[in-house]
C-alpha cells in the first residue's frame, strides 16, 4: 500500500493517509549544524514546507526559528515518522532530530 | 524516493472539482452525514469546501467548520445582522465554552466578513437556505478565487467620499462571484475598491486596489493629471495597484501600474488583471502562487503591458491624480485612524461607529444591535477592516437615545484607545496555523493596559495588533504596535512568546512594523508595551505621533525602550494551547477531545 503523505492548509500540517497527524507550533530539538549557531537548535515549527518518505522514514522540510539564538530558515529533511505494517507512528516529539546525510 | 508536494495535490484536486459544482457534493455529504465523505478523500473535500466558504477546524475539532460569510464591503442591508445573529444562536455552538465570549459568537473580522465557528457539516444545508433567502453568501469566502470584495465601509454615505464605490463594488461582486472563468485561481484573490479620501479600503494590502482619483480628458493636457480641467473634464475614477499582501515574512505593499480607469470600466480591468493572474500565476508552488510574487518578478511595466496587449481591448489611460495625502485610516497621524464615533453622512444623518473588541460579538448581543440598528437607523449596518461594526443612518434626533443603550457600554463610539486599537486573529482556539492563542489574550491585555498604561497628551489613538502566525490575519505589520505568535522558554518551560514589531502604519506612504524585539513571554508583553509608552511620553518631541517616534530611533535603540516585565498582569494560556482541544476547557488535552459531531 502506497501511503499519502501532503503538506496542507498553508503548511499547518501533514497529513498521513488523510488524516491530520504532525502540525506546527511544536518545538523540536535538532542536531543540524548547518541551520543555525547552536548545537542543538531549539526549534519553533511554524510551517512544513514538504514531506516525503524515504523507505519507511516519513521525512519532511520545516520553516521555523530557534528559540535559542533567533536563527531562521528552512531546515533540510527532518524525520517525523515512520510507517509500520500502513499504520503511521510519529517520532517522539521529545527526541533530537538528525537530518539525513547522504 | 518519492515526494508528494502539496502544490500538485490542491491542484490536481481543483482540476478535477472546483467552484459551484463543489456545492452539490457538500450538500450530498451533509445529507448522509459527516463519514460518508470516502476517508481516502478528506484533504480532497475538506480543500474544496473552503471555496463554498467552509473551513475544517483544527485537530482535536474533528468534523466542525467555521463558515465565512462575505459581506461586500462589509455591508449588511436591513434585516440581515439578525439573519446572522440567528444562525450564531442556533449553529454556532459546539464543545467548547469559551471563558470570555460564552457559547456562540460570530467574530467580525479584518477583511469586513464574518466567521462563525463549531459549524457541523450536517447543518450547512439549512444554513445556506437562511442566508441565502435573505441576500447573504458564503460562496468564494475562502479558497483560491476572488475573494469578500472590501472597500470603505460607509461608501454611498460617508462625508469624505470622493466617489461612491459601493455600485461598482456590487457589480463586482455579482460579476466574479460564481462565475467560471474566475473560480479556479492559482490562490486567492483579494480586492479592494474605496473611493472615500480617507484610505479606509487599505487598498495597498490587497493583490488588487482601486483608489479613488481625478483625470482630466478631452482638453488639451489630456494626459492630466492635473488641478485644473481647460478645455476639457475633470472625471473621478480609479488608479489601480497590484500585488499587496501581509502573509508569511513577506509582506508588500500593492504596486502602481500607472493605470486610471473610470467607474464603468473598473470591471473589464479587474476581470482583465484576475485572468492574467489566472494564466500567469505559480501553480507549482503555493508558496510562490499569490500575484504579489508575479509583481516581484515582471515588475509593474509589465503587468501594465500584458493587460493592455492581452487582456483589455480599449486603450488604458495613464494614473490619475490620486488623494493619497488625505490618508488617515490605519496611518498612526492625524484625525480617523478608524471608524469608530458619531459621523455625519452627505444625507445629514449620521453613522455611529462602535468598538467590537477583537471583533467578536455574542449572538445574544449581535440580536440586540439588530434592533438597535431598525429602532435608531434604517436597519443597515456595515463592518469595518478593524474588526468594528457601524450603524448608519441614524438622524440627529435619534442619537441621544441610541447613544444611551446599555449595549454601547461593551460596544462603545467612545472607547479607551487600547480597546479601540485592539486586533486579534483567530490564533490557537480554532486555526490550524497558529502559534499561540490570540483573542481572549488581546482582551487582557486591553483591559490591563487600559487600567495600567498611559499615553502622553494629544495621542488619541493606539493601534496594537495581534497575530496567532506569520499569515498576518490580524495584519500586524500595519500597527503601532505588531504581536506575533512565537515561543521561549521560560525557566527552561516552553512557553508562548510574541515577536514585537513596532511604528507601521498605512496612509500616503505606507510603512511596515520593524520587527524590533523577539520572543517576548506573553506574560511579560503588557508590561512591555507600558514601559515603551512611558519613554515614549518621556523622549517625545513635542507632539510627535508614536510612528515618528519609531522612525528616528534605530532597532537597536527600540528594542531597549520595549524592555519586557512580569507585572500583576496573569496569563492563564502560556502553555503549549496547540496541544489542546480546545484552550479553555478544563480538560484541555487532546485525548480528550470530543468525538465527530454525530448527525442530527
Ligand atoms: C480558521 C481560521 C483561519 C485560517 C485557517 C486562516 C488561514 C489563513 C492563511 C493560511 C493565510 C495565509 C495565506 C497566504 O499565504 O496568503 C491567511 C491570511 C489572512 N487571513 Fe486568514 N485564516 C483564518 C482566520 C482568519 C480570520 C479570523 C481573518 C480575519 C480576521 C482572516 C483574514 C486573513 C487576512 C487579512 C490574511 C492576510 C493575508 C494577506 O494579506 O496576505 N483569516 N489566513
Ligand atoms: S494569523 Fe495565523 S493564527 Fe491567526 S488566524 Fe491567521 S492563520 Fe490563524
Ligand atoms: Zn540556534
Amino acid at each position: 500500500m502506497t501511503t499519502r503523505l501532503r503538506v496542507l492548509d498553508d503548511g499547518a500540517w501533514i497529513s498521513v493517509d488523510d488524516h491530520r497527524e504532525i502540525r506546527v507550533s511544536e518545538l523540536w530539538r535538532l542536531d543540524a549544524p548547518g541551520f543555525c549557531s547552536c548545537d542543538l537548535a531549539d526549534l519553533v515549527v511554524e510551517n512544513f514546507q514538504e514531506v516525503g518518505v524515504d523507505g519507511s522514514r516519513v521525512e519532511a522540510r520545516v520553516y521555523g526559528q530557534c528559540i535559542a539564538c533567533g536563527g531562521a530558515g528552512i531546515t533540510d529533511w527532518l524525520p517525523v515518522g515512520r510507517v509500520r505494517g500502513g499504520e503511521f507512528v510519529e517520532l517522539d516529539r521529545s527526541c533530537v532530530r538528525r537530518t539525513r546525510r547522504e | 524516493m518519492s515526494r508528494n508536494t502539496m502544490p500538485t495535490d490542491v491542484e490536481n484536486w481543483k482540476s478535477e472539482v472546483y467552484g459551484n459544482e463543489i456545492r452539490e457534493h457538500l450538500f450530498e455529504f451533509a445529507e448522509r452525514g459527516f463519514d460518508s465523505i470516502p476517508d481516502d478523500e478528506r484533504d480532497a473535500w475538506f480543500e474544496r469546501f473552503k471555496w463554498w466558504g467552509l473551513y475544517h477546524q483544527r485537530n482535536g475539532q474533528e468534523g466542525y467548520f467555521m463558515m465565512r460569510i462575505g459581506t461586500p464591503n462589509g455591508v449588511l442591508k436591513p434585516g440581515q445582522l439578525r439573519v446572522v445573529g440567528e444562525i450564531a444562536d442556533e449553529y454556532a455552538r459546539g464543545p467548547g465554552t469559551n471563558p470570555i465570549f460564552g457559547d456562540a459568537y460570530a467574530d467580525f473580522t479584518t477583511r469586513q466578513s464574518i466567521q462563525l465557528h463549531w459549524i457541523e457539516l450536517s447543518d450547512v444545508p439549512a444554513i445556506f437556505e437562511k442566508l441565502e433567502e435573505n441576500g447573504l453568501s458564503t460562496q468564494q469566502a475562502c479558497g483560491d478565487s476572488w475573494r469578500n470584495i472590501v472597500g470603505n465601509p460607509v461608501a454611498g454615505k460617508d462625508g469624505q467620499e470622493v466617489i461612491d464605490a459601493w455600485p461598482v463594488i456590487r457589480d463586482l461582486n455579482e460579476t466574479f462571484k460564481g462565475d467560471d472563468d474566475h473560480a479556479n485561481l492559482p490562490r486567492k484573490w483579494k480586492v479592494s475598491v474605496t473611493g472615500s479620501a480617507d484610505g479606509s479600503g487599505q487598498g495597498d494590502i490587497n493583490d488588487l486596489a482601486f483608489e479613488p482619483a481625478y483625470k482630466d480628458v478631452g482638453g488639451d493636457d489630456g494626459e492630466g493629471g492635473g488641478d485644473g480641467a481647460e478645455g476639457g473634464e475633470r472625471i473621478v475614477g480609479f488608479n489601480v495597484r497590484v500585488g499587496g499582501g501581509l502573509a508569511r515574512n513577506e509582506p508588500r505593499f500593492a504596486r502602481d501600474i500607472d493605470v486610471w480607469v473610470p467607474p464603468e470600466r473598473v470591471s473589464d480591468v479587474a476581470g482583465g488583471l484576475s485572468a492574467l493572474f489566472r494564466d500567469h500565476g505559480d501553480r507549482e508552488d503555493r508558496y510562490n502562487a499569490r500575484i504579489k510574487f508575479l509583481v516581484d518578478e515582471w515588475g509593474p511595466e509589465e503587468v501594465r503591458e500584458t493587460l493592455q496587449t492581452e487582456y483589455v481591448d480599449f486603450d488604458l489611460e495613464t494614473a490619475g491624480r490620486d488623494v493619497r495625502e488625505e490618508y488617515t485610516y490605519n496611518a498612526g497621524e492625524g484625525e480617523r485612524n478608524d471608524l469608530i464615533g458619531i459621523h455625519d453622512q452627505k444625507d445629514g444623518r449620521n453613522f455611529v461607529g462602535l468598538n467590537v473588541l477583537v471583533g467578536r460579538m455574542g449572538a445574544a448581543d449581535v440580536l440586540d444591535l439588530a434592533d438597535f440598528a431598525e429602532e435608531y437607523g434604517s436597519g443597515e449596518v456595515r463592518l469595518s477592516q478593524r474588526q468594528n461594526v457601524i450603524v448608519t443612518d441614524v438622524p440627529d434626533g435619534e442619537l441621544d437615545d441610541f447613544l444611551a443603550e446599555d449595549l454601547l457600554e461593551h460596544y462603545s463610539p467612545e472607547p479607551s484607545p487600547f480597546m479601540r486599537g485592539s486586533v486579534a486573529c483567530t490564533g490557537t482556539e480554532f486555526c490550524s496555523l497558529s502559534i499561540v492563542e490570540t483573542k481572549n489574550r488581546q482582551v487582557r491585555f486591553a483591559r490591563w493596559l487600559k487600567e495600567n498604561a498611559e499615553l502622553p497628551d494629544g495621542v488619541e489613538e493606539f493601534h496594537v495588533h495581534l497575530s496567532g502566525c506569520t499569515a498576518s490575519c490580524a495584519q500586524p505589520q500595519i500597527a503601532d504596535v505588531s504581536l506575533r505568535g512565537m515561543k521561549t522558554r521560560k525557566d527552561g518551560e516552553p512557553v508562548e512568546a510574541l515577536d514585537v514589531g513596532l511604528g507601521g502604519g498605512l496612509g500616503e506612504e505606507p510603512g511596515f512594523a520593524r520587527w524590533v524585539t523577539q520572543r517576548v513571554p506573553a506574560d511579560e508583553v503588557p508590561g512591555a508595551i507600558a514601559n515603551l509608552l512611558e519613554s515614549f511620553a518621556d523622549r517625545r518631541e513635542e507632539d510627535e505621533s508614536f510612528r515618528a517616534f519609531v522612525a528616528r530611533h534605530d532597532d537597536e535603540e527600540l528594542d531597549a525602550l520595549v524592555d519586557p516585565e512580569e507585572t500583576d498582569y496573569e496569563d492563564p494560556m502560556m502553555h503549549n494551547t496547540k496541544r489542546t482541544w480546545y484552550p479553555y476547557a478544563e480538560n484541555d488535552g487532546l485525548e480528550d477531545a470530543p468525538p465527530v459531531p454525530a448527525d442530527d
